[in-house]
């Protein structure tokens, strides 16, 4: 399987800066020198720095402490006991498979936000928010500013298929439709679907990138979201780490919060919190809080998830706390 | 009482310049007519240098190829003179509009607001050149006096015009503007020296023009060439030669004519356009255009105080079909690669009188602004991606640009209040974002007064910094509500063939997406929704909320059954 590198066209033109890394220049480069006593010196400056004897490197107990982050709520009170909030300035990864609660952490994010005057922005890779769970998280629709990734102009032929497929709000389907042959070719380039699909989602990640960037650019928003929650893991590994260093440089020392939604960690050492979730209870009672012992369907319902929540890594000075469980509930139980 | 006055010598030239102000260096003439009829009508001073002089022909003016030969264009002028009436009544309320090269305007009261007298000339003098205009500039006690004044400076040679007058002391910029404060009481001393022609510089059409030109005449013969000459004849002796309007010369001359000011209400209309006489292809061009008179138009709103909210973009095109020959035999491409060349415009219309008898369209972009800006740079950008979005589609033959005035937003942010994005460049950012997922998919969200799951709509996303934070509920009740169990859409649903057992389903297969799949571990349902029963597009559903296991993972999932359509979806996720 062939593998792309998705860049965008500010990737390759900034200068990239890694705070972490070494200063290189820090050894006396006097050209007047001779290279082989500079080689020396370096030698001797390693041999001596072994014993913290001499201060050409500074030793890390006396470098500059970074000041630690703000934090914000994140609107989930175990949440914000088990990491302290969310740091400001600082990349948050959120991962976990499907209902895992993922996109009930970002609601809550999202609604804590909004309440503190806050604009928001999600950049949502698989047009996949729902306004009405929005509306019911609490969010202020008015400072949430959404982007859709996706297919720009969906040709007639695909709006077509579409209706077909799917949308159950969509007229039925007539006899005429029914008896066309399109699922057979459907069938028949199963491959070339398959690329279609991988094409479409480096097209989408490259949609995200660019509005990421645009937005962090443009500053103000202090809450932006990176919703990669339904992009396979192997398509969101793509995204290069230099975008990632990026995108942290782009927020550092300011009041901007970025949180990234995904399946699987994808920022590697750039996140400075890393949040694993998942679904708490297995058994098929604990599922829901339905009442137990009522097996008909329609006597059930759903009425929240039990959402576990586990401390991966945090670059922050907190005692480390393994992990945390929170309910949900949904909006029709009150 | 002061009045002032705003001169524009030689104004089809300086509309000429405004329009094009690459010009300045080069000789200028301006004609008027019908071809091959052609004639000059206006020159510059590089021209008139050159020997060439107003009534000659088109064609005998094109043998200096030095010379930039311009038609006469009442767009120009038109923007020109609505840029002279800005510019007065950015300085006073009460302006005459005397002519289309002359405004006056009443200065009563505007001493304490604005300074001094030769102030507030030198300020109307620079507000004229910020507006592409450079223009005489004269105050005095009455306003024919004023008028007068700033009409001879152009016409008087310089070292008279240096001898009279209180000069304001504006060295640098004296030349280009001169400025010219004539105190009290000594209007006839400073008018002397004028030429008696500036009594006659209005261009009088029909008898108007002839008795003027007869007086003219018989105060040459008389020997009177100049103010002084006429304000020192006897006053009765020159009423019963000439009659009243001798008298009124002689009033004039002697600055003794004192009048109301007769105030214009001039519309709010900021309009700039420009003519081609090459047709536009590509988009750089035209955004250098487009820049000139966002300039000029930013310009005149800024002297009004205001702002825009609305651009009116209407692009003049040049014949589709003429055009695309002449392309394709240049050999340059038919696609919308970097040029304006792409898809026959959607929004082009057809004008009702074609132009140089070509049959011309018009194609006019709208661009509105969620706040009011007044920003050059936002503006272009704007217009660009709007541009490059929506190519118009065929070569460019004129431009004109138009502004809604809006009053400009106070920006009064709060110390404690969090950041907000700033307009411009969330603006642009938006724009650029539309550029790359579409119009529709960037924005708020609006949710519609429906039961319909998709019930909602995208509508423009607006950060105002002074937008009121809600209230602020008890901190424990706040964070509960928070913790709603979200959906997340697949979009559009995922097609899935169900297994039934007792009209209830108990194992889903989706043929699209391999993760949902299995045995159905836990259901809840069928809760049953319908809606829009009176339109076409009606729909009726049942829904469940099922638990599948997906090897060692559990999901939610909202199935659907279209009870119209007869399938069954997989809505999205509980997440």
């Amino acid at each position: 399987m062939s593998s792309a590198v998705i860049s965008t066209s500010a990737a390759l033109s900034r200068p990239f800066l890694f705070d972490d890394e070494p200063e290189v220049g820090s050894f006396s480069t006097d050209s007047r020198k001779p290279a082989e006593s500079v080689i020396a010196q370096v030698r001797h400056s390693k041999i001596k720095n072994q014993h913290s004897t001499i201060p050409l490197v500074t030793p890390a107990s006396q470098l500059a402490a970074r000041p630690t982050p703000e934090m914000a709520s994140s609107g989930i009170p175990e949440l914000d006991a088990l990491t302290g909030g969310l740091p400001r300035g600082c990349v948050t990864e959120i991962c976990g498979p499907a209902s895992s609660g993922r996109t009930t952490v970002l609601l809550a994010a999202l609604a804590a936000a909004t309440r503190r005057g806050e604009y928001c922005a999600v950049i949502d890779a698989s047009d996949s928010l729902d306004p009405q769970s929005v509306a019911d998280a609490g969010v202020d629709l008015d400072r949430l500013l959404w982007v859709r990734c996706g297919d720009e102009a969906p040709k007639k032929s695909q709006v077509k298929r579409n209706d077909q497929s799917g949308c159950p709000m969509s007229r039925a389907p007539s006899a005429r439709e029914v008896g066309k042959p399109s699922q057979k070719l459907f069938d028949f380039n199963r491959k070339s679907e398959k690329e279609t699909i991988s094409r479409q989602s480096e097209h989408r990640l490259e949609q995200v990138l660019r509005a990421t960037d645009l937005l962090l650019e443009s500053g103000g928003f202090g809450l932006i979201i990176l919703d990669l929650g339904d992009v396979p893991p192997q398509a969101a590994r793509r995204i290069p780490l230099t975008t990632w260093f990026r995108f942290r440089r782009a927020i550092e020392h300011k009041p901007t919060l970025l949180l990234a939604i995904e399946q699987r960690p994808i920022a590697g050492s750039c996140s400075s919190l890393l949040l694993q979730l998942g679904v708490l209870s297995t058994s098929r009672e604990n599922l829901a809080h339905g009442p137990e012992g009522l097996s008909s369907a329609h006597v059930q319902l759903l009425t929240g998830l039990e959402i576990n929540v586990e401390l991966i890594r945090s670059r922050l000075d907190r005692k480390p706390s393994t992990s945390v469980m929170f309910e949900t509930k949904t909006a029709w139980t009150g | 009482m002061p009045f002032a006055c705003i001169y524009v010598s030689n104004f089809s030239i300086a509309a000429a310049l405004r329009a094009e102000p690459e010009l300045q260096a080069r000789p200028v003439a301006i004609f008027e007519g019908k071809p091959p009829l052609e004639k000059v009508i206006a020159v510059d001073e590089n021209a008139k240098r050159l020997g060439i002089s107003p009534g000659i022909t088109k064609a005998q003016a094109e043998l200096c190829s030095e010379l930039a030969l311009r038609p006469r264009s009442a767009l120009h002028e038109s923007s020109a003179h609505s840029a002279l009436l800005d510019c007065a009544q950015s300085f006073s309320p009460v302006v005459e509009d005397s002519a289309c090269d002359t405004v006056l305007l009443n200065l009563a009261g505007m001493e304490s607001l604005l300074g001094s007298v030769p102030k507030i000339s030198r300020a109307i003098a620079d507000r004229a050149v910020a507006l592409g205009l450079i223009a005489n500039i004269a105050t005095a006690s009455n306003p024919d006096t004023a008028l007068l004044a700033a009409r001879g400076m152009s016409v008087a040679p310089a070292s008279s015009r240096l001898s009279r007058g209180q000069l304001a002391p504006a060295p640098d910029n004296e030349e280009k503007h001169p400025v010219t404060v004539i105190p009290a009481g000594k209007e006839a001393e400073e008018l002397a020296p004028l030429p008696i022609t500036v009594l006659f510089h209005n261009r009088l059409d029909g008898d108007e023009k002839k008795s003027a030109d007869s007086l003219l005449e018989t105060l040459d013969r008389w020997g009177i060439r100049n103010l002084r000459a006429l304000a020192a004849l006897p006053q009765i002796a020159l009423t019963e030669r000439l009659g009243q309007d001798g008298l009124h010369l002689q009033q004039l001359a002697r600055g003794a004519v004192s009048r109301a000011l007769v105030p214009v209400e001039a519309p709010l209309m900021f309009e700039e356009a420009i003519e081609l006489e090459h047709p536009i292809v590509l988009l750089e061009p035209l955004a250098f255009l487009m820049n000139r008179l966002l300039e000029q138009l930013c310009a005149r709103l800024g002297s009004r105080a205001l702002a825009t909210q609305e651009l009116r973009l209407t692009l003049g095109l040049s014949n589709l079909t003429g055009v695309e020959d002449e392309f394709e035999n240049l050999g340059l491409p038919s696609e919308n690669d970097g040029n304006m060349w792409g898809q026959p415009p959607s929004a082009v219309r057809r004008s009702e009188a074609p132009r140089h008898s070509r049959q011309s369209t018009q194609f006019t972009r709208k661009l509105s602004l969620p706040l009011p800006m007044l920003d050059v740079k936002v503006f272009l950008k704007l217009l660009q991606l709007d541009l490059n979005a929506h190519p118009p589609g065929a070569p460019i033959m004129k431009i004109h640009l138009a502004a809604e005035p809006a009053r400009p937003r106070s920006t009064q942010g709060g110390l404690f209040l969090p950041p907000a994005p700033e307009p411009e460049k969330l603006e642009l950012t938006l724009a650029r974002i539309a550029g790359i997922v579409g119009e529709q998919k960037v924005g708020a969200v609006e949710l519609l007064d429906t039961h319909h799951p998709e019930g909602f709509r995208m509508r423009r996303f607006v950060a105002e910094v002074a937008r009121k934070i809600p209230q602020k509920k008890t901190h424990d009740a706040v964070e509960a509500q928070s913790a709603v169990t979200a959906l997340r859409r697949l979009r559009p649903p995922a097609r899935v063939n169900v297994t039934l057992e007792n009209g209830q389903p108990v194992r889903l297969v989706c043929p699209k997406k391999k993760e949902i799949q299995g045995e159905v571990l836990w259901k809840a349902g069928p809760w049953r929704f319908s809606g829009d029963w009176w339109e076409r597009e009606a729909w009726s559903r049942d829904e469940w909320d099922l638990a599948l296991r997906n090897g060692e993972e559990i999901s939610f999932y909202r199935l659907v059954h279209d009870l119209l359509g007869g399938g069954w979806f997989v809505e999205g996720t509980y997440d």
